[in-house]
């Protein structure tokens, strides 16, 4: 496999891809194909050569062909867990930077969480949300509303009138949503038109002014540390109330041994629960902290090398549905601050990927898994048009070099925000194209 | 041996042998000051030097005591205090510290509210900086002139055992004198109400962890005593100045279950009649004032070894 695989990309939205290693979980494919992109859907996907041979030996005028050879061909990612800043934080980030960045990760949907200035507590920013996406978005947009008014966590705010103008999901995520109360009754209503509530699981008492992994290093940092029993507490709670409810509860970001095992008794017992992990809880530990790097502040935070064997392990059973980037823009104004006073999150849109590549290589997940957990299973969790290439879906795909080996800098990122824990560091897995409608959107 | 750093940030990874120059240097120029009669010090070591106190908390003790080490060695002082209000965000500090630099200073003195503002600092700053105190960190400079205190009283600290009581989780002192200690050779154990101590207290390189005060002091041979406050966010952690004292404050009473030829410290600012009485602070175990002195001293001692690398030469004015 060449390093710097290119892709010559097709001047329409009708093209054959030939010579691509096909992998479709949710048609049960994994190998050489090519595939008839007509008018941005997936019009037929045949064996190797089958449609070049066959279609030149009929005489047929057959559309533009594109040589995929050396790349891997997959449904476009979908990411349940991204913040695009917009509206009110565009400083961050914007509609257009963030898909920019979606589709340079190999993301062809994201859901865009409602932690916005104003807050998408109403249908008039998610209509806002939709419309600035038609204009600027290089990937699809579906909007997560606020579960409670102002993600203050007493009113429920208006998630019906939400639901009408796009939002797919409901959550107060940045905040956890303390009052069980509220929550139970969230989980209630929402049933009405079967909306997951994606439930941020911290007990925001028992973080407290916490803001690292409560633990050797935070008492050497000299650091407020975060239990993880904050997490399990919540996450309990929840799929108490979800028993109670018959609601659909879904766990962003799970960080701890703990709250997978809750997670684990709970699918066993049948309930509507499902849950994601993100890059970078799979990836670093609470010892990386040790040099007070911002890039390392998140909420939840880092955990420790345990915790990251379970999440690993989780994956790999299927107690994980979904690998979520949580990808939270922050400028150097919110990140180049003493630690405690740093911004929580890291964009991750960009290099998630790699990190489902490194989970491959380290044996933890087929590619077909990887795809299940990064594009199938966020799809039905959203319940969108996505995640398969089968005949008459969406041509929204990505191509990937496997084996490139990329230097990860601030310069190689799109998004608008820079605050990546993966900075300086060696990526594998290259995204060299990604398509939406059957048109490229990113050709590296 | 020269000095190896140029800046004093925590004592976690400080050497036995560094730590050692610190004590040997500081003997010397204790030796020296109490011998001076004359009108000009004869070690102006940093003579025509410029050091910042930058001091983000209140602290008047500390302050001094570095300001006068300073001056003691010829230098010049600037003590900076700036307001609270300005400081709430981090990004004031860097400014600050940039701006500051700019001015060509030689040394930083920093004292901060936050957990790694000296690190974080260091990493943008080209001048030494010497960590008077960061959150509930470090404060490598208390645990240096403590060391001293307890070598000048029990001749080593090797083999000594060693009380911290208090508020363990919050304090920078504890850690840098468990840290300090350690490396010494001590064996450090620690006292207080179980909702004051760390999480895994034993990882932090404590030997025991007692609840009880009169069965923590019983083997001691120094008892650290650590200042107590009890602000509106603490007061889930303990409910009262009255009860923490009743337990855990050591008071002419308590003192009876102490060691003979025992030593008392206090970092200071003294809570009178809250962690500690009067009268057993003003006792004939207590070694506080002996800590306040000294604390000069050890300062002096840091400074000179910044800037005279450990040579009586001296160094370039602008090096590194």
């Amino acid at each position: 496999m060449s390093p710097s695989q290119k892709l010559n990309a097709p001047k329409s939205d009708s093209f054959i891809l030939s010579n691509v290693r096909l992998v479709d979980p949710a048609a049960g494919i994994d190998g050489p194909r090519e595939l008839w992109i007509e008018n941005g859907k997936v019009r037929e996907v045949a064996e190797k050569g089958a449609l070049t041979k066959s279609g030149a030996a009929k005489g047929n005028e057959l559309p533009e062909l594109v040589d995929g050879k050396g790349l891997t061909c997959a449904p476009g990612l979908v990411d349940v867990h991204t913040h695009l800043r917009e509206p009110g934080f565009e400083y961050k980030e914007t509609i257009g930077s963030g898909t920019l960045a979606a589709a340079a990760g190999g993301f062809t949907s994201v859901l865009c969480m409602a932690n916005t200035n104003p807050v998408n507590d109403n249908p008039y920013v998610t209509k806002y949300i939709i419309s600035q996406a038609e204009h600027h978005a290089h990937v699809r947009v579906y909007p997560v509303g606020a579960l409670s008014k102002g993600l203050k966590g007493e009113q429920l705010a208006e998630i019906g009138k939400m639901r009408d103008a796009g939002i797919v999901a409901v959550s107060d995520d940045g905040i956890p949503v303390m009052n069980s109360y509220l929550m139970r009754k969230a989980l209630d209503y929402c049933k009405t038109w079967d909306l997951p509530i994606i439930s941020h699981a911290e007990d925001a008492n028992l973080v407290g002014q916490g803001v690292m992994h409560e633990g050797f290093h935070s008492n050497c940092l000299g650091l407020r540390g975060i239990p993880a029993e904050s997490e399990e507490i919540i996450v309990a709670r929840d799929i108490a109330l979800a028993r109670l409810t018959g609601g659909r509860v879904h766990f962003a970001h799970l960080s701890t041994r703990q709250a997978l095992e809750h997670v684990r008794r709970a699918k066993q017992e049948g309930l509507r629960i499902t849950c994601e992990v993100t890059p970078h809880h799979l990836v670093f530990t609470d010892e990386d902290v040790s040099d007070y790097d911002s890039n390392f502040k998140m909420a939840p935070p880092l955990r420790t090398h345990a915790d990251v064997t379970v999440l690993k392990d989780a994956l790999k059973e299927g107690v994980i549905d979904c690998i979520a980037t949580d990808h939270a823009p922050h400028a150097p104004r919110d990140k180049d601050v003493l630690f405690e006073f740093a911004a929580n999150g890291v964009v991750g849109l960009e290099t998630a990927w790699s990190v489902g590549v490194g989970l491959i290589d380290e044996g933890v997940l087929s590619i077909s898994k990887l795809i299940e957990v990064l594009a199938v299973n966020p799809s039905r969790l959203a319940g969108i048009p996505a995640g398969t290439l089968k005949a008459g879906s969406l041509a929204d795909l990505m191509l990937t070099d496997l084996g490139a080996m990329n230097d990860f800098s601030s310069a190689s990122l799109n998004s608008k925000s820079k605050n990546s824990p993966w900075l300086g560091k060696k990526l594998k897995g290259r995204v060299v194209a990604t398509f939406v409608e059957g048109k490229c959107k990113w050709n590296s | 041996m020269a000095w190896l750093n140029r800046s004093l940030i925590e004592t976690r990874k400080l050497g036995e042998q560094e730590i050692r120059q610190v004590l040997k240097r500081a003997g010397e120029l204790k030796k020296l000051w109490r011998g001076w009669r004359g009108t000009e010090f004869p070690h102006l070591s940093l003579r025509g030097r410029t050091v910042v106190n930058l001091f983000f908390e209140a602290s008047t003790r500390t302050r001094s005591s570095f300001e006068l080490a300073a001056r003691r060695l010829g230098a010049h002082v600037l003590n900076l205090h700036p307001e609270a209000s300005s400081v709430t965000k981090g990004e004031t500090l860097f400014d600050t510290a940039r701006n500051l630099e700019a001015m060509d200073p030689d040394l930083l003195v920093l004292r901060h509210a936050s957990a790694g503002a000296p690190y974080q600092l260091s990493k943008i700053l080209k001048i030494p900086i010497i960590n008077a105190g960061d959150g509930f960190h470090e404060h490598p400079t208390q645990a240096l002139l403590d060391l001293f205190t307890i070598e000048e009283a029990k001749g080593s600290a090797k083999g000594l055992n060693v009380l911290i009581v208090g508020d363990i989780a919050h304090s920078r002192v504890a850690r840098s004198n468990i840290y300090t200690l350690r490396t010494m050779g001590a064996r450090v154990s620690v006292c207080g109400p179980p909702s004051l101590m760390p999480p895994l207290a034993r990882e932090l390189g404590v030997a025991e962890v007692f609840h009880d005060l009169r069965k923590g002091i019983a083997d001691a041979d120094v008892v650290m005593m650590l200042r107590v406050q009890l602000e509106r966010q603490n007061q889930m952690q303990f409910p009262s100045l009255g009860e923490y004292s009743r337990f855990w404050g050591l008071n002419a009473d308590t003192v009876q279950s102490l060691k003979k030829g025992a030593i008392i410290m206090h970092p200071g600012p003294l809570n009178e009649g809250v962690e500690i009485s009067q009268e057993v602070a003003s006792g004939p175990y207590s070694v506080i004032l002996n800590q306040v002195n000294n604390g000069v001293i050890i300062r002096m001692a840091l400074m000179d070894l910044i800037f005279d690398g450990g040579s009586k030469a001296g160094g370039d004015r602008r090096r590194g």
